[in-house]
């Protein structure tokens, strides 16, 4: 891995969403490719959609390693890869989840209640010397609560990936709010 | 009414419907189920010494008749063996199916015995594998492999069996086209180019004022050998044939510039570099024609046809992309130019540029010293007498190493499907699997193996199952006693310091060797000897021949564009350097 942060807000990455048949062995092939061909993933999210027989991969990868229409041919190249949409991180709405065990001293866990509260986390389990909490959100605002909870000593701490999906243009948007007014 | 088989059963009932008429392959315990059935199909299959030549065999026959090549093999270490001939047909696009037998379902993941992650090695060698847990997807998984390894860019597809699927019964099913396509949405080739991209060459290839075709072996696999002759013959436009695509257009042809790249002619490599036109056809850029990458061909522009979207830019950004078949594309460029053509429309005047293109080719012939009398044997003569000694449509296969590039370089190929050899990968080896295929798909050519002493050792056992299965092939070993191409980049970049490159001169005996695998064996050992021992060889066709010509090791391979070096900078022959500035 490179040296830089990957949920880093200076990140040069394309995000790639890759609907793939729902078969033993695809997340093997399309990790495969990325490691034979020399290309940098910085996270990876799968689960099934509302198709069950096909699954998205949304993928962040490191543009710097190799140019992303050329990650793009190589992966549609895999009989498995039914479409890529390359998301725009301009034109997408991403999230992420974020569960984090901070130590803290009973005395003091009322300031990581507070900044959980501001950014609208959950408090998931409550100890005697630490507290496990919760956020999900743009990778953006969970960079900025891991570093203020990174303060108080973070023991363990787990970030799912992003997933992600194109925004919806001015127009699908309008449309949208048609469909809903006509029904 | 519905029947019910073995997976076996369906396995050999599917490769009979998708016409399979040769298995080469070895049998073992996991595959043991299918080898029951074998014996009642009229499929013939040819017993391997070692599932490596199988392997090469299937790409042998593949390559000649443009029909998959099938090689079948059990579990584990005989997978394991597969792997080099799997990732040479990846990297050549070669049509290939690959059966191995696995344990069973129940067993997969326990460490059995003769058990490996067959999927999983060979995934980044293969088009696509499979790993079949029911019998009654047989059919259908069949259907796909060959739908896979024919169609787009051909490649290998590689099917494992486990030994309970093959031994379950199923209800017999053979899909259609349609179910065949429907369990495949993510695979949908391009073949026909794009209408404005086409028009958009058509003008380019009209402007341009010193083009040149750049074929590549995309030609061959489409079927485009004479689309490309007619285009070339429409624009008068010099044709380069990259080593994959030897063949693709005719030797004799007077716009036939030959081979260009790392062992390429002068000619070839210094046409491209000075043109202001690449028209690429099924070519891909490949390290060993560019050198260089930023200083090969800097004023030409890039026409691209490819199936394969993945080649458009990987190495040179192309200013007109066409992705599709080859032939297809050429056949609508050249309808798209005579359109133009017939709407008053004129080609540029290229006969300055075609000129200078003979003046090369007249200052810069392909050279090697004769023989004088009493001295060593050169392989480029051995070369020139197989050549001239060859019956007509004989196919000539070769190994890896200096044989290979002597053999591309003194051998005319006037017919496309004549020449088999390992170009991408590079396996040494390749050459007598690969002839003995070669003559399985086309048993009335003569087919001749080049191979190098290094390059014999490693598959030579294969000669006894061209003895017992009568396939009766001929071996020309160019034997210098040295693993040649590296002894000559040791000679030139490693101050001569020669390091683990000396075989041996004695051993072993090439005669003795062929004589005991039921060939005869014939030892060359001066000039006078070659003509005879060519003519004898050509004569015997009921067991195949080796020819153990003992030549000069020094000979090196000429011309020389050396690894990461500009193409600029082609080291011709000694004798020719007085006349370098004349490339300029």
């Amino acid at each position: 891995m490179t040296a830089f942060n990957p949920h880093g807000k200076s990140l040069n990455h394309g995000i790639l969403s890759v609907l793939v048949q729902n078969r033993p062995g695809v997340l093997a092939r399309v990790s495969g490719l990325f490691a034979r061909r020399g290309y940098n993933i910085f996270s990876l999210a799968v689960a099934p959609t509302e198709d069950p027989m096909l699954s998205r991969i949304t993928i962040v990868v490191d543009v710097e390693s190799a140019p992303l229409e050329q990650v793009v041919k190589q992966l549609f190249k895999l009989v498995d890869v039914v479409k890529i949409s390359e998301l725009d991180p301009r034109r997408s709405v991403e999230r992420e989840l974020l569960m984090a065990t901070v130590r803290v001293p009973a005395e003091d866990r009322g300031q990581v209640v507070e900044l959980t509260n501001i950014f609208e986390g959950k408090i998931l389990a409550v100890g005697v010397e630490a507290i496990t909490v919760s956020l999900d959100g743009s990778p953006d605002k969970l960079d900025d609560f891991e570093e203020l909870l990174r303060g108080y000593g973070i023991v363990e701490l787990q970030r799912t990936g992003r997933v992600a999906l194109p925004k919806l243009d001015k127009e699908a948007r309008l449309k949208a709010v048609k469909h809903g007014k006509a029904s | 009414m519905t029947q019910k088989i073995t997976g076996a059963q369906a396995l050999i009932r599917a490769l009979e419907l998708e016409n399979v008429d040769t298995i080469f392959g070895l049998p073992g315990g996991c595959i043991l189920p299918a080898y029951d059935p074998l014996l009642d199909s009229p499929i013939r299959h040819i017993l391997v010494r070692h599932e490596q030549g199988a392997g090469h065999m299937a790409e042998g026959y593949a390559h000649v008749t443009g029909r998959p090549g099938v090689a079948m093999v059990t579990s584990g270490p005989a997978a394991t063996n597969m792997v080099t001939p799997l990732c040479d047909a990846y990297m050549d696009s070669i049509p290939m199916i690959c059966i191995t037998g696995q344990v069973p379902t129940t067993a997969i993941g326990t460490d059995a015995f003769q058990e490996c992650d067959t999927v999983g090695i060979t995934r980044s060698v293969t088009k696509h594998n499979e790993l079949i847990m029911s019998a009654d997807d047989v059919p259908l998984m069949v259907r796909q492999a060959f739908h896979i390894a024919t169609t787009g860019r051909p490649g290998p597809v590689l099917l494992d069996l486990p030994k309970d699927v093959l031994q379950n019964s199923m209800t017999w099913h053979w899909p259609s086209d349609e179910e065949v396509l429907d369990s495949l949405p993510g695979y949908k080739p391009v073949s026909k180019g794009h209408p404005r991209m086409i028009k958009e060459a058509a003008r380019m290839i009209l402007d341009a004022k010193q083009p040149i075709l750049y074929a590549g072996g995309g030609i061959l696999k489409a079927r485009a050998a004479d689309a490309l002759r007619e285009l070339a013959e429409l624009i008068d436009t010099p044709v380069v044939t990259t080593l994959m695509a030897r063949g693709a257009f005719p030797d004799d042809h007077p716009l036939c510039l030959g081979m260009p790249g790392m062992h390429g002619n002068a000619t070839a490599i210094t046409a491209m570099q000075k043109s202001d036109l690449l028209i690429t056809l099924g070519a891909r850029f490949d390290d060993r024609i560019t050198g260089k990458v930023a200083t090969f061909a800097p004023d030409a522009k890039i026409i691209h046809v490819d199936i394969d979207p993945a080649e458009q830019g990987k190495v040179r950004r192309p200013d007109v992309p066409i992705v599709g078949d080859c032939r297809l594309v050429i056949e609508e460029i050249i309808k798209a130019i005579k359109d133009l053509l017939n709407g008053g429309e004129k080609q540029q005047d290229i006969s300055a540029w075609k000129s200078r293109v003979s003046g090369w080719r007249e200052q810069f012939p392909l050279y090697y010293p004769t023989n004088e009398p009493g001295e060593a044997l050169k392989p480029q003569y051995c070369l020139e007498q197989l050549r001239d000694g060859a019956p007509e449509g004989t196919i000539l296969c070769s190994g890896v190493g200096q044989h290979q590039m002597w053999s591309s370089q003194y051998w005319k190929f006037n017919e496309p499907y004549t020449w088999v050899n390992s170009g991408g990968l590079g396996t040494m080896g390749f050459s007598v699997p690969a002839a003995i295929g070669a003559k399985v798909g086309r048993p009335d050519r003569t087919v001749w193996a080049v191979d190098g002493d290094g390059c014999f050792q490693m598959t030579a056992q294969e000669l006894v199952t061209a003895s017992v299965e009568r396939i009766p092939i001929k071996v020309a070993i160019l034997n210098n006693s040295y693993l040649g191409m590296v002894r000559q980049w040791q000679e030139m970049f490693y101050e001569e310091r020669y390091s683990e490159v000396y075989l041996s001169p004695e051993l072993p005996d090439f005669v003795k060797w062929a004589e005991s695998m039921g060939c005869i064996g014939i030892r060359v050992e001066s000039p006078e000897e070659v003509q005879p021992a060519i003519e004898k060889a050509n004569s015997i066709d009921d067991r195949p021949v080796v020819v153990d010509f003992r030549v000069d090791a020094g000979e090196k391979v000429f011309p020389m564009v050396p690894a990461g070096v500009s193409n600029d900078e082609v080291l011709v022959h000694p004798s020719q350097e007085q006349y370098r500035a004349q490339l300029g």
